[in-house]
């Protein structure tokens, strides 16, 4: 005859009749695994101590008390002599509550992606419109938690396309942005644990990263991004990196999942080697940063004024590159400069965009982009542009192609 | 200003409240401010003669040293943010209909793009499960109004704009084509195949752009639509609603979701729902067959039959004796696995039976949703597949609770996929009858989507679809009719895009809402109703709300609110004659012109009679010719759950788009990506290499003759000499 005895604590069971559906919710009581082995084998169980449980036979009108084990393992390999059970033993089942609530996405992605997304960490940098609308996906998505971080203050700009912020003076004076942010995302989902740390973006240590499952930087040079980009590599866990701008009608994503390049060697790639059908917005985005590096700009901080010298930039960079200015149309990147504030609709698209690729990095679902996303409101496409893979001989062109870049941007 | 060989271009660095005052609105209602932009040819003076309605513009070349000016249009050089300010989007009114997936994030975003006078329709209240996307409403707000929770949470963000809320149906006929009239673009964010036609119908009457979408899980859609200009919303087929043949449902189902129609639509409607509906479940029992019509109904409960009598003789009735008596055809079994008849006693125990349930647990009575058998039985987990015995567990609970707990209910119960005790009977009964069949059982969270027809939904889908409708109504705002695309957000990259733009179509010229092409009917006119008429075509088909049917000048049929006793009478005496012998008889060659009020839409439908219809291909017993639908398969040989909350039409299951939110859109990417074809992706310039010359003088230059469109090389820009600008060459260049 069959027996089996089971030991363990609170919430780790799941049994089956049938190879891979649970009977039991994990997050079910000693005593409710014992009501659920009766209901499905007909056997009566008893109790033994806190946490055992052990079986009784009555066939032939005798109470036996067969062998039960102390270990899991073990109980393992007895169980399955009765039938097959599958057990659980990290993450919990969703609770009642996040079925409810999950219930149209479940049947998007699935119950374990739901479970992945729910224990996945998220740092974010940056809280501009983009950012925002970003946050507000990921936390209705259920995430387990948020963390921001940007210390500026409210400004005009900021209220413009950042609907997690009110309008109302007396309710953010004195308040950074992430903190204005966090208040809002938090009424979002309650699931969801949004908090804001406070520090220096550039100091923060390797190991601050660690706790985090998925790295998001926006608004900082790029020089800020490749070395958080860099930390982020180094730790022994995966974690997943992103970049994320908009300017006026154009918007870029950059993915690092640490399988392929760095930021540093995906922004530097030879323009040379690249497809003439590349989107012009990564050229157009290198020449801006390179134009914001060199003359020491916050990002975004532009004017109409700076247009001749960008495009004089643009010039000798595509000199440099040994490539033809058509590269790089000037009417593009006119549009970059003039307009550097956030278009709404287009930071709905690409918080849209990052949402979706964040989910399907933690949930492992689905073909995450590698490794830029760009989206253009004149031609209305969103592009991916695989730039690892223009680049063969990468690694020394690159470091050739950022002196190059380096050594315009000097001059 | 930039200058670089002789060419001077001006940039408005943003449009300012005060640099805005000083431009006509006429400017703005140049394509997509495809604006300014400078030299050579013309005189400012001339220019000005030719535009007068550049004066502002002179002004700033009159600073110029350059003695001659031409003019052409850049693509969207301006910045986009900077339209926030613009007056064709603060002075714009937009109506948008739906505040659920969609029109949450396209609340908040068109907001955020400065429009400032919005009007948004819904007539749905909040649930939980509406919370994980539709950001706007809180847990607190279960129960309320959609459109008013929507447009007080907008107002917290944005106090100083104006949002008016309707909380009503769009169908309601308030909403007529005066009331369209008002908005400068409708903005459709729906859910259903009706209503969608419905506003399509109204736009076209009142002149009003429509842009129009759709999402289902990472698949979105955004189209635009205007009279004249493109296509129509009903110029294209639409995915119909499934339906499935009689017999396949009653006697040979293959798939789970025949089980789930059954268990749905004929036994929880036998059980539950209205008695006096006609049913094709087979009600004889064993004991009455070969007796008189009058047959005893096995589904009435008798009297002094406790409730576990009842339930065992009902699983016995449907899952076992009703096997049976198909087996006994054994012609049906020949090409097809045999089905197992299943009794109770087989499955579980007198003594389990007694104990099955703890009543207590199953919710209390005063609350009929929140009754339910699961938490009776200790179940927990709706995603786990539960065993044949567990399914009958749950199947004699829910009939119990059913009669123990809402009792008065009984007799006019529809299946609601948001009444759990409803969802819990249907997966039971369709999991035992899939037993019996050999399909493969399904867990309650699967049959509930199945059965409820419940699209599957995410936030980002909508946020970014709500992204894409914005720019489209900008574009409509602004006139620009050349940048006008329809966008589909895909879930697998396609020709390296995610976000695929591609032309309008075209008007279809034989489209009947549209272009008043008639449509043909096949019938038989000696003995089809009208009634069969108007519920098979003039509702189901053509999705009219209140229809008039007319024979040349006499009235056939109308409804309406100011008809009076006799015309009543006389359209309802109507409606039991067959199409021959009604006072105005209608036979092949009749053209009977059927019109909706409300929408402002009629339609002449060409009558042939014909009096063979194949009964599981067409069972409506009517063909419909010229009418814009996908043809349904006759055999199910897809796996999409079918549509449908319980639309009882008796002959064959016919189910209705409900649809919790956002809608079925489905694309067949190859035909968007195929070349040649009339939606050509605009694409085909990115391929072509070399670029001509960058430098815009120098193109103009070279193109000095009457060019009217230059590749500039920026390949998604085109330059026009304003001076040759208007309408009609700008219709010219449109869409081919």
């Amino acid at each position: 005859k069959p027996s089996f005895g089971l030991y363990g604590t609170r919430k780790t069971f799941l049994f089956s009749s049938d190879s891979s559906k649970p009977i039991l919710p994990c997050s079910s009581t000693l005593s409710e695994v014992g009501a659920g082995l009766q209901r499905e084998f007909g056997f009566p169980v008893v109790w033994f101590g806190r946490c055992v449980i052990q079986v009784q036979f009555t066939d032939s009108g005798i109470s036996r008390v067969l062998g039960f084990s102390s270990l899991l393992l073990n109980c393992l390999l007895i169980v399955n002599l009765v039938t097959r059970v599958r057990l659980e033993m990290e993450g919990e089942q969703l609770t009642e509550q996040e079925t409810a609530l999950y219930d149209r996405q479940i049947r998007v992605w699935g119950a374990d992606a739901q479970r992945r997304l729910s224990k996945s960490h998220i740092f974010v940098y940056g809280m501009k419109g983009t950012v925002a609308e970003f946050c507000k996906n990921i936390v209705l998505a259920g995430v387990g938690s948020v963390t921001l971080m940007d210390d500026r203050a409210v400004t005009n700009e900021a209220l413009a396309s950042n609907f997690l912020i009110p309008p109302e003076e007396k309710v953010y004076s004195g308040k950074t942005l992430a903190e204005l942010c966090c208040d809002s995302l938090k009424e979002f989902n309650p699931m969801v644990h949004v908090s804001v740390e406070k520090a220096e973006l550039v100091t923060l240590g390797q190991q601050f990263f660690e706790k985090f499952d998925v790295v998001v930087i926006s608004s900082c040079p790029p020089a800020t991004k490749i070395l958080i980009n860099e930390k982020c590599r180094k730790l022994s866990k995966r974690v997943a990196f992103y970049t994320v701008e908009c300017r006026d009608s154009c918007g870029e994503i950059f993915v690092d999942l640490q399988n392929y390049k760095y930021m540093k060697e995906a922004t530097s790639a030879p323009w040379g080697r690249l497809q003439r059908r590349t989107s012009k917005l990564y050229f157009a985005m290198r020449v801006i940063e390179s134009f914001e590096e060199a003359n020491g700009r916050n990002p975004g901080v532009f004017s109409v004024e700076d247009v001749p010298a960008v495009l004089q930039l643009k010039r000798k960079l595509c000199e440099a590159q040994s490539v033809s200015e058509s590269f790089v149309p000037d009417t593009l990147l006119e549009r970059l400069v003039i307009g550097s504030i956030e278009f709404p609709p287009v930071c709905a698209i690409i918080g849209g965009i990052l949402g979706q690729e964040v989910i399907k990095a933690i949930s492992g679902k689905g073909d995450p982009v590698k490794n830029f996303f760009y989206f253009d409101v004149v031609d209305g496409k969103g592009v991916i542009e695989d730039i690892s893979s223009r680049a063969p001989e990468a690694d020394s062109a690159s470091s050739k192609s950022a002196n190059i870049i380096t050594q315009v941007v000097l001059e | 200003r930039t200058g670089a060989n002789n060419s001077h271009r001006l940039f408005c660095s943003s449009l300012s409240p005060e640099f805005d005052s000083s431009i006509p609105l006429s400017l703005f209602h140049l394509p997509f401010l495809r604006l300014l932009f400078c030299l050579q040819t013309t005189s400012v003076n001339q220019l000005e003669q030719t535009c007068n309605f550049f004066p502002p513009l002179s002004l700033s070349f009159s600073t110029s040293s350059t003695p001659s000016v031409t003019l052409f249009r850049v693509s969207t050089p301006f910045p986009m943010a900077s339209l926030q300010q613009s007056p064709a989007i603060k002075g714009a009114k937009v109506l948008m209909v739906g505040a659920g997936g969609i029109g949450c994030e396209l609340l908040k975003t068109l907001a955020l793009s400065g429009f400032e006078d919005i009007h948004i329709i819904d007539m749905d209240t909040i649930e939980v499960s509406n919370l994980n996307r539709q950001f706007l409403f809180r847990q607190k707000h279960v129960g309320q109004s959609k459109a008013k929770v929507a447009r007080d949470a907008v107002l917290r963000f944005r106090p100083h704009i104006s949002i008016s809320s309707y909380h009503a149906n769009v169908k309601d006929s308030n909403f007529n084509v005066d009331f369209f009239k008002q908005f400068n673009v409708v903005l459709n964010g729906l859910d259903n195949l009706d209503a969608r036609r419905h506003v399509n119908r109204l736009c076209l009457a009142a002149e009003v752009p429509l842009v129009e979408s759709g999402t289902t899980g990472f698949l979105g859609q955004v189209s635009v639509h205007v009279k004249g200009r493109t296509d129509c919303y009903e110029c294209n087929p639409k995915p119909s609603p499934k339906t499935y043949p009689v017999c396949t449902i009653t006697s040979t189902p293959s798939k789970f979701v025949h089980c789930i129609v059954w268990a749905k639509e004929l036994l929880f409607a036998k059980l539950f729902g209205d008695k006096n509906q006609d049913n094709d479940l087979n009600v004889r029992s064993s004991d009455s067959t070969g007796s008189s019509e009058q047959a005893e109904d096995v589904f009435e409960r008798k009297a002094n039959e406790s409730i576990e009598q009842y339930g065992r003789r009902i699983y016995d009735h449907v899952f076992g004796y009703n096997i049976e008596q198909a087996l006994s055809n054994e012609e049906t079994w020949k090409s097809r696995n045999k089905p197992r008849p299943i009794y109770s006693r087989d499955v579980i125990s007198a003594e389990l039976m007694q104990q099955n349930g703890n009543s207590d647990k199953a919710g209390s009575a005063g609350d009929p949703l929140s009754v339910s058998a699961m938490a009776s039985l200790g179940l927990k987990n709706p995603q786990d597949l539960w065993s044949l015995k567990d399914n009958s567990r749950v199947f004699f609970e829910a009939l119990k609770l059913f009669f123990g707990k809402r009792e008065k209910e009984i007799g006019s119960l529809c299946f609601d996929k948001d009444d759990p005790l409803a969802v819990e009977f249907v997966t039971a009964a369709a999991n035992i009858r899939a037993a019996s069949f050999g399909i493969p059982l399904h867990s309650l969270f699967e049959a509930k989507g199945i059965a409820g027809n419940i699209v599957h939904a995410v936030a980002t889908t909508n946020a970014i679809v709500a992204g894409l409708i914005v720019i489209e109504a900008i574009k409509v705002l602004q006139k620009d009719f050349d940048s006008y695309r329809m966008s589909y957000c895909l879930e697998h990259v396609t020709q390296k895009m995610l976000i695929m733009p591609v032309q309008p179509f075209e008007p279809n010229k034989s489209c009947c809402v549209c272009s008043e092409t008639p449509l043909t009917l096949e019938i038989d006119t000696n003995h089809s109703k009208l009634r069969d008429f108007v519920e098979k075509i003039v509702k189901a088909k053509l999705s009219m709300t209140s229809p008039l049917i007319m024979h040349g000048s006499s009235l056939l049929y109308e409804v309406g609110d100011d008809l009076d006793d006799a015309m009543i009478a006389n359209y309802s005496a109507n409606l039991e004659k067959v199409l021959s012998s009604l006072p105005s008889p209608v036979t092949s060659g009749t053209m009977l012109t059927v019109e909706d009020l409300q929408q402002e839409f009629t339609c002449n439908i060409n009558i042939k009679h014909r009096e063979e219809f194949d009964e599981e291909n067409e069972p409506d017993g009517m063909v419909l010719h010229g009418w814009t639908q996908v043809p349904t398969k006759p055999k199910d040989d897809d796996d999409k759950p079918p549509t449908g909350n319980g639309d009882s039409s008796k002959t064959s299951q016919t189910e209705t788009v409900e649809a919790e939110a956002e809608v079925v859109v489905k694309i067949n990417i190859e035909e968007i990506g195929a070349s040649g074809n009339k939606r050509k992706a605009p694409d085909s310039r990115d391929i072509s290499t070399d670029p001509p010359s960058n430098d815009v003088n120098e193109a103009t230059a070279a193109n000095h003759k009457k060019v009217h469109k230059i590749d500039d090389g920026d390949d998604e820009e085109e330059l026009v000499m304003l001076d040759h600008w208007d309408i009609d060459t700008n219709k010219k260049q449109k869409l081919r």
